[in-house]
């Protein structure tokens, strides 16, 4: 049940050097590489089904919608969802996260009202949520993070004392893009649901790793991207619960979503049409269906084994550097796919630019988790991000490139 | 590596391992914060104008890489004495060098900038002090 080395072919984009040194791709966490089914799948849409769906009776039209509705029967499966209908195509996760705030925040809440997320969440799972608290008047409260590298994860006993009938929706990541900590997704919605509390889970880190069952982590939406699942970009999905979204206002308003329409006024088709105004992105879609198959043809619970055991290897080898500071879980605790770590002698800008002078391609910044960040006292972290095709080679590669570069700023 | 040396020149690496006036000064009154979205970094500038309008005290806060520490740095010591006026010709012969990588002779120790202009990505890095103090140059005084 291991990965097969041989996959590296299946990745046009790993074949190459940077630098004059072969390309070590460790920015997953930002987007992954595509294999080529995806590629072949976009172009052959392009070449040969191009059309608008849903409008057009002719053949190209047909195949086009066929294409588009296949993909997302493919991404209710990937996911369990009980019915298609309650796969929503967005742009990726920032979107199907702005499509709840927006849809069902606007709708639903008032003051007193509160929105719990948690310490942790990017960029995306936050600002949506504090935009809706101000446009609502509705209170937004976080559950803690808790140990000096946030390793302890969420604060479990605060989260049960923040959890009251007051709160209407719990948002949290499924897998923390900066800590590498993988929440217990289904042991959240419980407790949430137990108040009453509506759940929303961002797997924008996880949907590309780890076996994903919507039914059995009991949430009522999830979102998340294409282009970190080894998709295309411009192609996310919102799940939500068919009731749920049946009771929904629409997000943009415009053609296909619409049974009729007057001068005065205009009603709206059900999910998951209702939320997908306009011409859909149809030539992505269909991309994301093949990256569907191609994940499960790995098979989840090996690409799951394979991340881990990457990350927590470089962990492991990383936590001997001299000044080093690793966030979240410690070596030889279980981590999720990635691992970001501090040095105190070289800014993570530095450590970049250094890195990519030897092939590897890492992030370094604030990792879109500056509130975060700057409870742990950082500006910025340096982050190696693990996917199906990386090697035990590439750490050692990472390792040394790391030690270069701190020989370097300790000898200044 | 011959790309890294000429990005991270001696004199960049001695200005960020042993920044000069960091802290605020005590006489400064106008303040300016310039920050990086990209990254999270961000430099605090303060400083002093003399009665003839030059700066006659200059500090600065803030976390950064090398290149952007080292360029806040460096900025402090070749400003100070300078007008508003002179402190943006300074800023504008700064970024030609680190955009195109041109210095002229008489320009001195900024020229080790130079090597930043085939990092484009890291330009922004160095003139992040730079935008911090023009921005406090135009700061009405605080009492
Ligand atoms: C945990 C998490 N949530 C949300 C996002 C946003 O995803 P996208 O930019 O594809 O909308 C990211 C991407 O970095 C992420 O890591």
């Amino acid at each position: 049940m291991s990965l097969s080395p041989n996959l590296r072919i299946d990745f046009p984009a790993l074949d190459q050097h940077v630098g004059g040194k072969p390309l070590v791709y460790l920015d997953n966490g930002a987007t992954t590489q595509k294999p080529r089914s995806v590629i072949d799948a976009l172009a052959r849409f392009y070449e040969r089904d191009n059309s608008n769906v849903h409008r057009g009776l002719h053949a190209l039209s047909m195949r086009a919608t066929d294409g588009y509705e296949a993909a997302r029967a493919r991404a209710s499966k990937f996911i369990n969802a009980a019915d298609p209908a309650e796969i929503i195509f967005t742009r990726g996760t920032t979107e199907s996260v702005n499509l709840v705030a927006q849809s069902w925040g606007n709708a639903h809440l008032k003051p007193g009202d509160v929105i719990l997320t948690t310490e942790m969440e990017h960029h995306s799972n936050l600002v949506p949520w504090q935009q809706l608290a101000l446009r609502t008047g509705a209170t937004l409260k976080y559950v803690p993070v808790t140990g000096p590298d946030a390793e302890h994860g969420l604060d479990l006993d605060a989260l049960d004392k923040l959890l009251t009938p007051q709160v209407k929706l719990f948002a949290f990541t499924h897998l923390s893009n900066t800590l590498g900590i993988l929440n217990d997704a289904a042991l959240l919605c419980a407790k949430a649901r137990a108040v009453g509390a509506l759940t929303l889970i961002d797997a924008a880190q996880s949907i590309g790793h780890e076996p994903i069952d919507v039914q059995a982590l009991g949430c009522d939406f999830m979102a998340f991207s294409g282009h970190k699942m080894a998709g295309p970009t411009g192609i996310g999905v919102l799940y939500g619960k068919r009731a749920l979204l049946n009771a929904m206002p629409p997000y943009e308003t415009g053609g296909g979503m619409v049974v009729s329409v007057t001068y005065e006024g205009a009603t709206w088709k059900p999910s998951p049409e209702r939320f997908e105004a306009g011409t859909p992105n149809v030539a992505d879609a269909i991309g994301l269906h093949a990256a569907f198959d191609y994940l499960d043809a790995l098979g989840r619970p090996a690409i799951s084994a394979h991340d881990h055991a990457l990350a927590m290897k470089a962990c492991a080898a990383l936590s001997e550097l001299p000044g080093i500071r690793i966030l979240g879980p410690k070596p030889g605790q279980p981590r999720g796919g990635l691992v970001s770590f501090a040095f105190a002698e070289a800014h993570a800008h530095d450590v970049v630019t250094f890195a990519d002078q030897d092939g590897i391609a890492l992030r370094g910044g604030h990792h879109c988790n500056q509130p975060l960040m700057r409870k742990l006292g950082l500006s910025s972290t340096t982050r190696a991000s693990f996917y199906v095709y990386n090697t035990e080679e590439e750490i050692e590669i990472l390792v040394k490139s790391m030690r270069r570069i701190l020989k370097f700023f300790a000898g200044t | 590596m011959s790309d890294l040396t000429d990005l991270y020149q001696s004199v960049i690496l001695d200005h960020n391992k042993r920044p000069r006036n960091r802290g605020k000064p005590p006489t400064a009154n106008r303040v300016a914060t310039g920050d990086n979205p990209s990254c999270g970094d961000n430099c605090t500038v303060f400083l002093h104008l003399d009665a003839a309008h030059r700066i006659d005290a200059i500090g600065f806060e803030g976390s950064g890489c090398a290149i952007s520490q080292a360029a806040t740095s460096l900025m402090t010591t070749q400003v100070k004495g300078k007008t508003a006026a002179e402190a943006e010709a300074l800023f504008n012969e700064f970024k030609e060098i680190v955009t195109t990588g041109n210095a002229p002779e008489e320009i001195s120790d900024l020229a080790a900038f130079a090597g930043v202009h085939a990092f484009p990505a890291r330009i922004k890095c160095a003139t992040l002090g730079w935008h911090a103090t023009l921005e406090a140059l135009k700061q009405p005084p605080s009492a």
